[in-house]
């Protein structure tokens, strides 16, 4: 403890590399401005984010400066109890918004909110979740990545990787979109692939068992992560086991990035949340402004997009402003 | 309790001579150790790589992360009081520390001694409030536990723009803070992780002040009857705000590990694992209505944890029933527990 105090006095000066300064010194300062002189419309977004999630955040990144460009007053809600979500939508009902996006996790308990909106007159796009459900509710389109056609993706790759046994590591367990992404991987994988729950809100834990997994079957050769923070853990569980294995992950984040920058991941699928945000308030503005409806009926996919070492480099910079 | 074993001239029952084996089956810890012992056994039998050196390396990692927070929050507990935001506070103690040192672009050393100064005074808040309102703990902590989730996030989204921190991995200080943190040491081809010294040195530093020192007895007694120990010239008060920093301090260690070992900390971790600290010192022996327990309970109680929740990924069981075993392991661990310091206690 005292060591502690005396290293952290001592050191009390500045860091020369990292932090702050040196995002500042990179930083360009684009300031965002309306791009159209339509009038000022209000869309309200409604997802079933939890707090703090990183991916959800990337897509209100995306609505938020798409709002902007547009003349749009953008109001953004988000709870993960199903029927906090459908009061949610109940209220931008009552503001008698202008356009209304909503992502349909749990579509059974969004159906009659949505049904409500539609009779209002208010035009309804879905995003993210809910591409079977999207039209039959009445909303204009649909604006996602479907989740099993994301985990076929993924088996594929592995396939052209030539890996045997795959572990899909799930960090919510009962999460219906989870588990179509590894039951589609399962689908088009040659080889097997085991599932393993973990605790997704304690990281440690998440390494541990990921390590104990390794551990008990060395013959795994690769790892697939459902979201980008946890290919982290994975790598260093990896690391600890003495495992041979790839880490592979969904999502795209800066570490992510980075990780496959220096071979330690092996590839990672983008289902560009950036773009389903920004598409939404573009579409509902089309609309507004034109009349316009994109997909013809049929969701508009925002992925699966493989990406890979190549790639990486190009997209490190936007990981690190948060909009990747 | 003493009759047959007093001395017939009548002796004070404090000064009767107990025999080793009796002293033993009266440490609160030895219904957890017999649940550990069957734990380890079982799993021995129905997970092949159990018993290998590198898996106990895990086990103990798993452990250890539990363990931290678990010795001062089993303190706690024999004093009477729980801490319902000891989970999140770990995490806002590396985001404190992350943040501070990016933002100021400093030394992350000096963030860490920045998060230990605020994690220090969240966790005086708490024993502050607590004694000042004279309300229920459950309700301070939970408040407090409410509170740090929402500023967690809701500074981080401030502050850094996303809900995760920035990469600090590149900073100044960050290596010789990640040997102290987060470092892992191989030890005859098995790697250990650092966390496990800093477990056992907590314990330590936990059993001596609770067996050893004045403090410690006060734990007890205002565990025991708070009025009483009043009464008897105990300074309540400060013992119970000193609880508190330990639980503090420990969640600083815990939060400087989490941040050191993955260099990015999400805002929205750590909600639940409060309970987790909670049932490892409940298995460990500690009364859920204070005044009894033990550090070296807790220890045991978290390793017990470890090896449940590992050993069912060893084992290889179908992943769906995960969260099934590790329920149904804790409750026969802990009836097991409760069984043995019945046994005991009936033959003092």
């Amino acid at each position: 403890m005292g060591a502690v105090l005396a290293v952290a006095l001592a050191a009390a000066g500045c860091s020369s590399t990292g932090g702050k300064r040196a995002e500042e010194r990179a930083a360009e300062a684009a300031e965002g401005r309306a791009a159209v002189n339509t009038p000022r419309w209000t869309f309200a977004m409604v997802t079933h984010s939890g707090d703090g999630d990183t991916f959800w955040d990337i897509v209100q990144k995306g609505a938020e400066q798409a709002a902007v460009k547009d003349n749009i007053n953008f109001l953004y809600s988000h709870d993960d109890e199903a029927n906090q979500q459908a009061q949610l939508v109940q209220t931008a009902i009552d503001k008698k918004v202008d356009g209304l996006i909503v992502s349909l996790a749990k579509p059974d308990a969004m159906k009659a909110v949505i049904a409500k909106a539609v009779k209002a007159g208010i035009p309804v796009v879905t995003v993210n979740s809910g591409s079977a459900e999207s039209k039959e509710f009445g909303a204009l389109t649909h604006i996602g990545q479907d989740e099993s056609i994301a985990g076929e993706a993924v088996g594929d790759e592995l396939n052209k990787r030539d890996r045997k046994k795959v572990l899909c590591v799930l960090h919510e367990q009962g999460n219906v979109g989870h588990e179509q992404r590894c039951a589609g991987a399962k689908k088009t994988f040659d080889g097997t692939m085991q599932n393993l729950y973990v605790d997704g809100t304690n990281m440690p834990d998440v390494t541990a068992s990921i390590e104990a997994k390794l551990q008990s079957d060395k013959s795994i050769d690769a790892v697939v992560t459902l979201g980008a923070p946890f290919a982290d853990a994975a790598v260093q569980a990896k690391q600890t086991a003495g495992s041979k294995a790839e880490i592979d992950t969904f999502d795209l984040n800066a570490k992510v990035a980075t990780g496959l920058q220096t071979d330690k991941l092996g590839f990672a699928v983008d289902q560009q949340p950036y773009l389903q945000g920004y598409q939404a308030v573009d579409l509902l503005w089309l609309y507004r402004y034109n009349r316009n409806v994109l997909g013809g009926g049929l969701p508009v996919l925002t992925g699966p997009q493989i990406i890979t070492k190549d790639d990486a480099d190009a997209l490190a910079d936007y990981t690190k402003r948060g909009t990747r | 309790m003493s009759g047959s074993t007093a001395a017939p001239d009548q002796l004070d029952e404090r000064l009767v001579r107990t025999s080793p084996l009796r002293k033993l089956l009266g440490r609160p810890e030895l219904g957890s150790v017999v649940g550990a012992a069957a734990v380890f056994l079982f799993f021995a039998i129905v997970a092949d790589s159990f018993l290998r050196a590198s898996s106990f390396g895990t086990v103990l990692y798993a452990a250890s992360v539990l363990g931290i927070m678990a010795a001062p929050v089993a303190l706690l507990m024999i004093g009477g009081e729980f801490d319902l935001s000891a989970g999140v506070l770990v995490t806002s103690s590396a985001l404190i520390s992350s943040m501070f040192s990016y933002q100021m672009t400093a030394n992350v050393w000096v963030g860490v001694f920045v998060s230990l100064l605020v994690t220090l005074a969240i966790g005086a808040f708490n024993g502050f409030m607590l004694t000042r309102t004279k309300l229920p703990s459950f309700i301070i902590t939970l408040g407090t536990f409410l509170m740090l989730t929402g500023l967690n996030l809701g500074f981080t989204k401030l502050i850094s723009g996303t809900v995760s921190t920035k990469a600090i991995g590149d900073m100044e200080g960050f290596e010789s803070a990640r040997a102290l943190f987060a470092s892992t040491l191989t030890l005859g081809g098995v790697e250990f992780k650092v966390t496990i010294l800093w477990w056992v040195a907590l314990v330590a530093l936990a059993t001596w002040i609770l067996l050893r020192t004045r403090f410690g007895n006060w734990i007890f007694a205002v565990g025991g009857e708070a009025d009483a120990a009043r009464a008897v010239g105990v300074p309540v008060i400060r013992t119970k705000i000193g609880l508190y920093l330990g639980v503090a301090f420990a969640a600083w260690i815990s939060g400087q590990h989490l941040l050191f070992s993955y260099d990015v900390v999400q805002s929205g971790e750590g909600v639940g694992n409060e309970l987790t600290y909670i049932i490892a010192a409940v298995i460990g022996g500690c009364l859920i209505t204070g005044g009894y327990g033990s550090a070296i309970g807790s220890a045991v109680g978290a390793f017990i944890f470890g090896m449940t929740s590992k050993g069912i990924v060893y084992a290889e069981w179908n992943p769906d029933w995960f969260k099934f075993f590790l329920g149904a392991m804790l409750l026969l661990a802990t009836l097991l527990n409760a069984w043995v310091r019945k046994r005991a206690e009936a033959t003092t």
